[in-house]
Formats: C-alpha cells, sequence, structure tokens
C-alpha cells in the first residue's frame, strides 16, 4: 500500500471513529486534553461506517482508529479488501454490548421460559426452542443482526447461538446493520434482533421497539471490544509519539471509568458531532444501566469497563480466540503463519514500554488461558500488585491459545469449512 | 467470462449524483447501467438484479451491510474483489479521495474493470465540483442580499444616500481589512439587537 497523504506536523494524529459507547477513551483523549498534554494534537473524525474507516486508515487518511477487536486481524490476515498492517497497542475496553430483541420476539421467549434478567444462557436455551419451533411451523428464519463482519459482535453473538446448538447463518440468518439504524429496523420488523454496542440498545428499549434479553458480558465476562487500530508504519516512524498516543487514551480511559467524571463524558458524548442524543442514555450506559420490562431497570457490573481489571491491556491470547473464530467459522484455515499473523497484531510489549513512566500494574504475561479465571485473582505485575477480575464463558468453555485447534474440535457447532 | 455487457449497479441516494455518473458509463460504452437508491428492501435488490459491478458513495451507512451480504452469501456468484488492483493504490487512493468505493465480481479481467472505476470516480469528482459551484453561487448571492440589507440600514439611520452607505461599508472593511459582506453581517446583528431591524 502507498503511504501518502503524510501530514507536516510531526504531533498530529489523525484519528476516526464511530459513534458508539466505547468510543469514549478516543474521544475524551482528543478533547478533554490528554492528548495536549501528551504534545499530541489530534484530528478526529466521525465515520459513516467501519468499511470506511478501514479504507481511510488503508490510504493512511488516518493513522489510527476506534476499531472493532478483529478488524486489525482481519486486515493482516488478507480478509479485508484492502490488507493492510495494523496492531493493537492498547484495548478500548470490555463489554458495552446488548444483544436486544424485538418486542414480538420477547413475547415468544417469555413463553420459552427466558430469564427475565438478562442471564446468556436460559436465554439461548429459550431462543433455540424458539428457532426450533418456527421451523416446525415453516415461519421464516429469524433474523439477527450485528454492526459488521469483522467485529466482536458476530462471533460473540455465533458463540452464544452455537452453545444453545443454533447454526449461525443456516439456522438463524445474521444480517449488517449501521449501528444507529438498528432501533428502526427492530420496530419496523426488518430484523428480529441485533447484536450491537450501546446506546443502541437503550435507544430500542427507550423507543418501545425491542428488549435487551443479554450483555457480551453474560456471554463472556471479560470480552474484548474495541481496540485502538494504529497503522503499523505510522507506529515505527516516531515510536515516542506512538507511545504518547497510547498514554494519552490510557489516562483518557482511567478518567472515564472514575463514576465522578460520569456526567461530563456523557455530556461529551451527547453532542450533535458525536451521539447527538440524550446525555441520560450515554450516562445509564456508562452507569450499566440496563432497561428490563415495565419501566424496571438493572444495574449490571463492570457493563462497560475502560481500564479496570488491566482492560486496556491487549492479551495475545484475545487476538488468538479472535483468529479461532475466524476458524471456525470458515472464513480462514487453520495455519501457522496465519495463528502467528494473528498473534503479531495485538502489542502487549508496546503497551507496557509506552505506559512505564505511568507505574502501573499491568500483566507480565502475554496471553492467558481464557475463562480459567472465575473469581478475582492476583497476578504477576510489572510493579505493585494487580488484580484480575473474571474471564469466564457463560458456558464454562475454556481457550487456551496454545491448543487453537482441540479447542475447536471441542465446540458444539461448527460451520462446514471455508466457504 | 464472455464479453457480454457488465452489470453496473449504482447505489446512491443522491439522485442527481446517481444520473451523472449512469450518463457518464452510458457515454463510456457501459450498456447495462441501473440505478437505485439506498431505500428499504436494498439487499434482496442486489440479489435480484445480480450486478457484475457495483458503484456505491464511500459515505453511505449500508457498506458494511452490503460487504457482509458478500461476506456470508452462498450465491455462486458474488462480488467480493473490492478494488480494482490491490497493487494499484494511485487508482485506490483516487476513488477514495474521490467519494467512490466499487464491489466487483470475482474473476472478472482487470481491463474490463479500471475504465468503469475510472469513469465514476472522474463523474463523483465532476458532481463534488458541481456542488461547490452551487454552493458558492448560493454563497454569493445571499452576500448580495446582505450587502443591499445593510446598505438600507444605514440609509434609513444615518440618513445617507445608498451610494455613500456602500462607500461607508466598503471603507469600513478596508479598515477592519475584512470583506465588506462580513462587515455587513455584523451591521446586521447589530441593528437586530437593537431592535432596529427584523430577523430574516
Amino acid at each position: 500500500m502507498m503511504r501518502s497523504a503524510r501530514s507536516s506536523d510531526p504531533n498530529l494524529v489523525r484519528m476516526g471513529f464511530m459513534p458508539l459507547t466505547d468510543c469514549a477513551p478516543v474521544v475524551a483523549a482528543s478533547l478533554l486534553g490528554f492528548a495536549e498534554a501528551e504534545g499530541l494534537r489530534v484530528n478526529l473524525t466521525k465515520e459513516a461506517s467501519w468499511a470506511t474507516l478501514r479504507d481511510r486508515i488503508a490510504v493512511r487518511h488516518l493513522d489510527a482508529a476506534h476499531m472493532l477487536a478483529p478488524m486489525p486481524i482481519a486486515a493482516c490476515l488478507g480478509l479485508t479488501p484492502l490488507p493492510d498492517r495494523l496492531i493493537v497497542p492498547l484495548m478500548l475496553g470490555f463489554g458495552g454490548n446488548t444483544i436486544t430483541v424485538s418486542c414480538a420476539l420477547w413475547a415468544d421467549l417469555k413463553a420459552a421460559g427466558a430469564p427475565t434478567r438478562l442471564e446468556a444462557s436460559g436465554t439461548a436455551r429459550a431462543l433455540a426452542e424458539v428457532a426450533a419451533r418456527r421451523r416446525r411451523e415453516g415461519a421464516p428464519k429469524l433474523v439477527f443482526a450485528v454492526v459488521h463482519h469483522h467485529s466482536a459482535h458476530t462471533y460473540q453473538l455465533s458463540y452464544w447461538l452455537a452453545a444453545a446448538g443454533i447454526l449461525p447463518n443456516v439456522e438463524i440468518d445474521i444480517v449488517a446493520v449501521p449501528p444507529p439504524l438498528m432501533p428502526s429496523a427492530l420496530a419496523a420488523g426488518q430484523i428480529d434482533g441485533f447484536c450491537a454496542g450501546e446506546p443502541w440498545g437503550r435507544v430500542a428499549s427507550v423507543t418501545g421497539s425491542g428488549r435487551c434479553v443479554t450483555t457480551n458480558i453474560a456471554i463472556w465476562r471479560a470480552s474484548p471490544e474495541k481496540v485502538l487500530g494504529v497503522a503499523q508504519d505510522w507506529a515505527e516512524a516516531d515510536p515516542e509519539r506512538h507511545f504518547r498516543l497510547i498514554r494519552a487514551v490510557y489516562k483518557a480511559a482511567v478518567w472515564c471509568d472514575d463514576p465522578a467524571n460520569r456526567s461530563e463524558l456523557a455530556r461529551l458524548l451527547a453532542r450533535p458531532e458525536i451521539f447527538d442524543l440524550p446525555a441520560e442514555i450515554l450516562e445509564a450506559n456508562l452507569d450499566g444501566r440496563i432497561a428490563l420490562d415495565n419501566g424496571e431497570e438493572m444495574q449490571v457490573s463492570g457493563f462497560l469497563n475502560f481500564s479496570r481489571s488491566a482492560a486496556t491491556f491487549p492479551w495475545k491470547s484475545h487476538a488468538a480466540w479472535f483468529y479461532s473464530q475466524m476458524v471456525r467459522w470458515g472464513e480462514t484455515k487453520m495455519s501457522a503463519d496465519g495463528y502467528a499473523c494473528a498473534q503479531a497484531t495485538y502489542r502487549p510489549d508496546v503497551h507496557r514500554t509506552a505506559l512505564a513512566p505511568l507505574d502501573v500494574p499491568l500483566p507480565t504475561a502475554n496471553a492467558k488461558i481464557e475463562g480459567a479465571i472465575t473469581a478475582e485473582t492476583a497476578v504477576p505485575s510489572t510493579v505493585g500488585r494487580l488484580f484480575l477480575a473474571s474471564d469466564r464463558f457463560f458456558d464454562g468453555g475454556i481457550f487456551d491459545p496454545e491448543r487453537i485447534e482441540d479447542y475447536l474440535a471441542s465446540q458444539p457447532v461448527k460451520a462446514d469449512g471455508p466457504r | 467470462m464472455s464479453d457480454r455487457a457488465l452489470h453496473i449497479l449504482v447505489i446512491d441516494a443522491n439522485r442527481i449524483r446517481a444520473s451523472i455518473i449512469e450518463e457518464g458509463l452510458k457515454e463510456a460504452g457501459q450498456a447495462r447501467v441501473t440505478v437505485i437508491d439506498e431505500a428499504k428492501g436494498l439487499m434482496r435488490r442486489i440479489v435480484e438484479l445480480d450486478p457484475d459491478v457495483i458503484v456505491i458513495d464511500l459515505e453511505s451507512p449500508n457498506r458494511d451491510a452490503l460487504e457482509h451480504m458478500f461476506q456470508v452469501s452462498r450465491a455462486a456468484k458474488r462480488p467480493v474483489a473490492m478494488f480494482v488492483d490491490r497493487t494499484d493504490d494511485a487508482s485506490i487512493e483516487a476513488a477514495i479521495d474521490a467519494g467512490v468505493s466499487a464491489y466487483v465480481v470475482d474473476g472478472l479481467k482487470k481491463e474490463r474493470i479500471k475504465p468503469i472505476l475510472d469513469t465514476a470516480i472522474r463523474r463523483f469528482r465532476a458532481f463534488e465540483r458541481l456542488r461547490q459551484e452551487l454552493d458558492q453561487a448560493r454563497n454569493e448571492l445571499s452576500e448580495r442580499k446582505r450587502i443591499e440589507r445593510a446598505k438600507g440600514i444605514l440609509m434609513r439611520t444615518r440618513g445617507l444616500s445608498e451610494e455613500s452607505a456602500y462607500a461607508l461599508l466598503r471603507s469600513t472593511a478596508m479598515q477592519q481589512n475584512k470583506r465588506i459582506a462580513e462587515i455587513a453581517e455584523s451591521l446586521i446583528t447589530a441593528a437586530r439587537l437593537l431592535g432596529e431591524e427584523e430577523g430574516i
């Protein structure tokens, strides 16, 4: 790829984002002085689609972006139109997604015994029953939407469906819909449900077009969601500048997590150039409040976590899990090269180097066995003491990044090879 | 693949731009061009129309949906190669600069696609120029109106002739190193604040 459109200002960072609540650390870093404190000037742009954001970074109209966690891996593996070398030096947090269904489907799920308080496995069982009944009755297949193919949503939704014995794209169709259009697509009956980042689940709830039935953290307690994706050549051209960017976004993420800053953050995100939505909706997302039936709300602890429990740390085992799901659903074939390529995208080493001056505890390991931590656990850290919260999968699955093939063989449902 | 005419689908919510592109492609000898807007049922329409090439506005929020459909589609014919030539950086950047994205059915020869994409890029640029000229013309028109209005205020409040009112605006603009329209604008605002002028 060409590396043109260079800016003459060595301290300028051109960053893109999509309007989803977890763009908060990138937006706060850019607009609340964290980048400035690191001597950086940020040119922040809102993009209309993930595809456009990806293309803009590929031609280097952007240097870095708020990206879906699997996107940089897909770009490195050449699964996207413009293969590219992107790296992930920092995660933008865990959680923040809901699976929201239409009111009609929610009524069917309740009748099939779905739990009312967002519990993942019971809801999946009820959905499997509803899908099976529809098949018997010759009713049209259910349609669920995600925001983009190479998204954590696609893999979370597929994992959740498959665990209940539902084959994604065969028994339930999966389509992509732009996040802001999800609530209206649900209301219009074009889709029966969606898996998307907030605030769109809440918007569907408050407008009466849908009901949240579970969350991504109910599916995978520490599910990585968005990342800071950086053009590798931009990072390497001036490593110190790259480190300053990582520090700015890290400090912004810590700031975003502080409950004392929530109202200010909600007001910042509510602005017309970011979301153009009422601040109350965004504040509810940041508080982890999910609407249930009849005006009742549930506070989901750890629903959206920007920095606690090493949430910014780019675990190589997260990259490996996304890679395993790309193999599982037939998007790529398992290979040593592909695995190495996926792993090389996530850069815990860069994360530690960049944050060393801040003296914050970071894991000394680069990877972990995902799903093995069931209660808060102390882990070896660079400085001080570090505790990791549970990273449990709802079905009790354990993912060892060194043993992907065994893991895939143990999964209940898989695609029938590359299509 | 045979040399039969390629079926080109132009998806654009902007009708004027769509017809500019359509016309350009037809002038370039492409006989089968279909234009649709981004209404509901877009995906189903694409399946029905079964195009060889899709040209779509880069800023369209529907691109993710489109790419997802190509990714999961089990149909034999699916547009996957989304840029003419992955190694042709200049043409990729030209397309992105012009705001065009294109999706092409795999297996089509590069020579057949390149002229189509080039035409689309030229037409997107032509439309952009047209839009800018239109914006500028509108702007100039409203500037002239503002100056007229400011002159009227001066004539009424200071008892000046039209000529002297304009001269005053011009000399003020020169002193402050601003455009006459800007001075007119601040005068109108001031007059409005003082209740001497109705809102626009």
